[in-house]
């Protein structure tokens, strides 16, 4: 019973975004759509289970959920006339079951919207979840831990100005992709981030929102299949994802990427995002963007055999890559981390200790701090953590970091045994 | 004859919503008595409806969209255009071509459709 509620919930989500997507273009306003799919989402609740779900979802909620706005409009009055008869005229033909690439090109509309960059980031993210996701304003509140009506303000805020600004509902041009795509894919890479750090709040009532961002890769790889860097980052996000219940220990312990346990690493999913970034990396032709380069890097961890047995040269060769991408101190840092394994703990210091700007960074002092410990020079790296700790870590990571530096503490403690 | 742009500074508000239909009022009757020296103007909608561009590097480069309106305090309002778009895509597309928009920056607001 459970289950088959489970997968109706599951259906109607899908092709609930679907429904939304078609009804906002076929209404051209986002308010009304929604609340329409909402009043098709209840009707198919009700019939469904009893009846059986009709030969085309999406098709069945997007008629029912027109004539559901007929209605709201009929009652509500106060629109313009003009847009009533804007509602009215909408030919059932034209909504019912629009065919595999129509579907297509208004999810692109739809998401091209949402994540338009006259939009604030923040903004953009709840109205991807609301729409493209089908959270309710409740869930997407739990999610990043603020109060509904925060949420609900935020989201109203966003649609009012799709509306007011008049934020266009269509697909940008190829020549205006360039421009327009990386604020899609840093919305889905926003949301992943969120589900992989969070480490407060009660993750049982929490949606999950590395499934969320999942779900929005996948979308865009279905919408727009060509783009190196879609398949990039549902590759990135699926690798890194792969690994997710090794992370932590039993009691909420980080465990680090050497100590964690490979067989219980997804490993259905890791050959899939394998799989992608080569596809990936074989259509940018010699030129990969930044989540290519990334899920490259994820998946030289994901499939070595032991921390010690990792292709670090290739890795780092990859961030030499990501630099010249992207410079950025912490992409440095990351590159450093693997030179202390091509080249040894000294070399590696050397450039983390050239970064600048760095210094309210607590990985900052904690790397600083693993190849003080490696050189021997336990003192100063028990220096490094106490300035790691100092940088506000989350809980798990302060633990970490506590461990360490009683560990390195123990170590040059006057009369101790040196081991 | 000299032209001046009077400017007006106040309240941020939807003038459209039916709580502010005295001000407006006010507004028609100044218009009304200004007639002969007005040769254009308009409401503009609130400030959540903002979007403020920038373009980094001169003429042609990047382009930097952000929501909201411009809030610096060293830069002053030095002039502007009312563009007739189909949307805001189009307004950001010809606002980005301001000179303003790489020697400052252009914020970009909808009118109030009487």
């Amino acid at each position: 019973m459970t289950n088959s509620n489970d997968r109706l919930g599951e259906l109607l989500r899908v092709e609930g975004g679907r429904a939304l997507a078609t009804l906002t273009r076929v209404l051209g306003d986002l308010q009304l759509a929604e609340d329409a799919v909402q009043d098709a989402i209840v009707v198919a609740l009700e019939r469904w289970p009893r009846d059986g779900a009709p030969a085309n979802p999406a098709g069945w909620l997007t008629v029912t959920g027109r004539n559901k706005a007929l209605d709201r409009v009929r009652r509500e009055g106060r629109r313009s006339e003009k847009e009533e008869a804007a509602v009215r005229e909408t030919t059932p033909g034209e909504a019912t079951s629009p065919s595999g690439s129509a579907v297509r090109d208004d999810l692109l509309r739809l998401i091209f919207t949402c994540c338009h960059p006259a939009l604030g980031p923040d903004a953009r993210v709840a109205l991807s979840l609301r729409t493209l996701c089908g959270l309710t304003t409740e869930q997407i509140a739990r999610a990043f831990l603020v109060p509904e009506s925060t949420m609900a303000q935020r989201l109203v805020r966003a649609k009012k100005k799709i509306t007011l600004a008049a934020i266009p509902y269509r697909v940008p041009a190829d020549h205006e992709l360039p421009d327009r795509l990386p604020a899609v894919l840093a919305v889905v890479y926003a949301v992943f981030n969120e589900g992989h750090t969070a480490s407060s709040g009660d993750t049982l009532l929490r949606i999950d929102l590395c499934d969320e961002s999942l779900r929005l890769a996948r979308l865009l790889t279905e919408v727009l299949p060509d783009e190196p860097e879609v398949l990039g980052l549902l590759a990135l996000l699926l690798l890194s994802d792969a690994r997710r219940d090794t992370r932590v220990d039993p009691v909420g312990d980080l465990v680090l990427l050497a100590d964690q346990d490979r067989s219980r690493w997804d490993h259905r999913q890791i050959a899939e995002g394998e799989a992608l970034v080569e596809v990936a990396l074989r259509r940018s032709a010699g030129d990969p963007g930044a989540y290519q380069l990334q899920a490259a890097i994820a998946a030289c961890h994901a499939t070595a055999p032991s921390f010690a047995a990792t292709d670090w040269h290739q890795i780092e060769l990859l961030y030499r890559h990501l630099e010249r991408l992207h410079p950025s101190p912490v992409v440095s840092l990351n590159r450093a981390v693997a030179v202390a394994e091509v080249a040894g703990p000294s070399s590696a210091l050397e450039l983390v200790d050239a970064l600048p700007g760095l210094d309210r960074y607590h990985l900052w002092h904690a790397t600083r701090a693993d190849l003080l410990r490696r050189l021997g020079r336990d003192a100063d790296a028990a220096a490094s953590l106490r300035a790691a700790l100092a940088c506000r870590p989350s809980a798990p990571e302060r633990r970490f970091l506590e461990r360490r530096l009683s560990a390195v503490a123990v170590a040059t403690a006057p009369g101790s045994d040196p081991r | 004859m000299p032209t001046y742009a009077a400017l007006i500074y106040g309240e941020d508000a939807d003038w459209g919503a039916p709580e502010h239909a005295g001000q407006m009022a006010e507004y028609a009757a100044f218009g009304e008595a200004a007639g002969p020296v007005i040769t254009g103007g308009a409401a503009l909608l609130p400030t959540s409806t903002a979007t403020t561009i920038e373009v980094r590097g001169g003429k042609g480069g990047d382009l930097v969209t952000l929501d909201g309106p411009f809030a610096e305090t060293k830069e002053v309002l030095g002039g502007f255009y009312l563009l007739e778009c189909a949307d805001l895509d189009e307004a950001i597309s010809w606002a980005a071509q301001i000179p303003g928009a790489w020697h400052g920056r252009i914020e970009v607001r909808p009118v109030l459709a009487m």
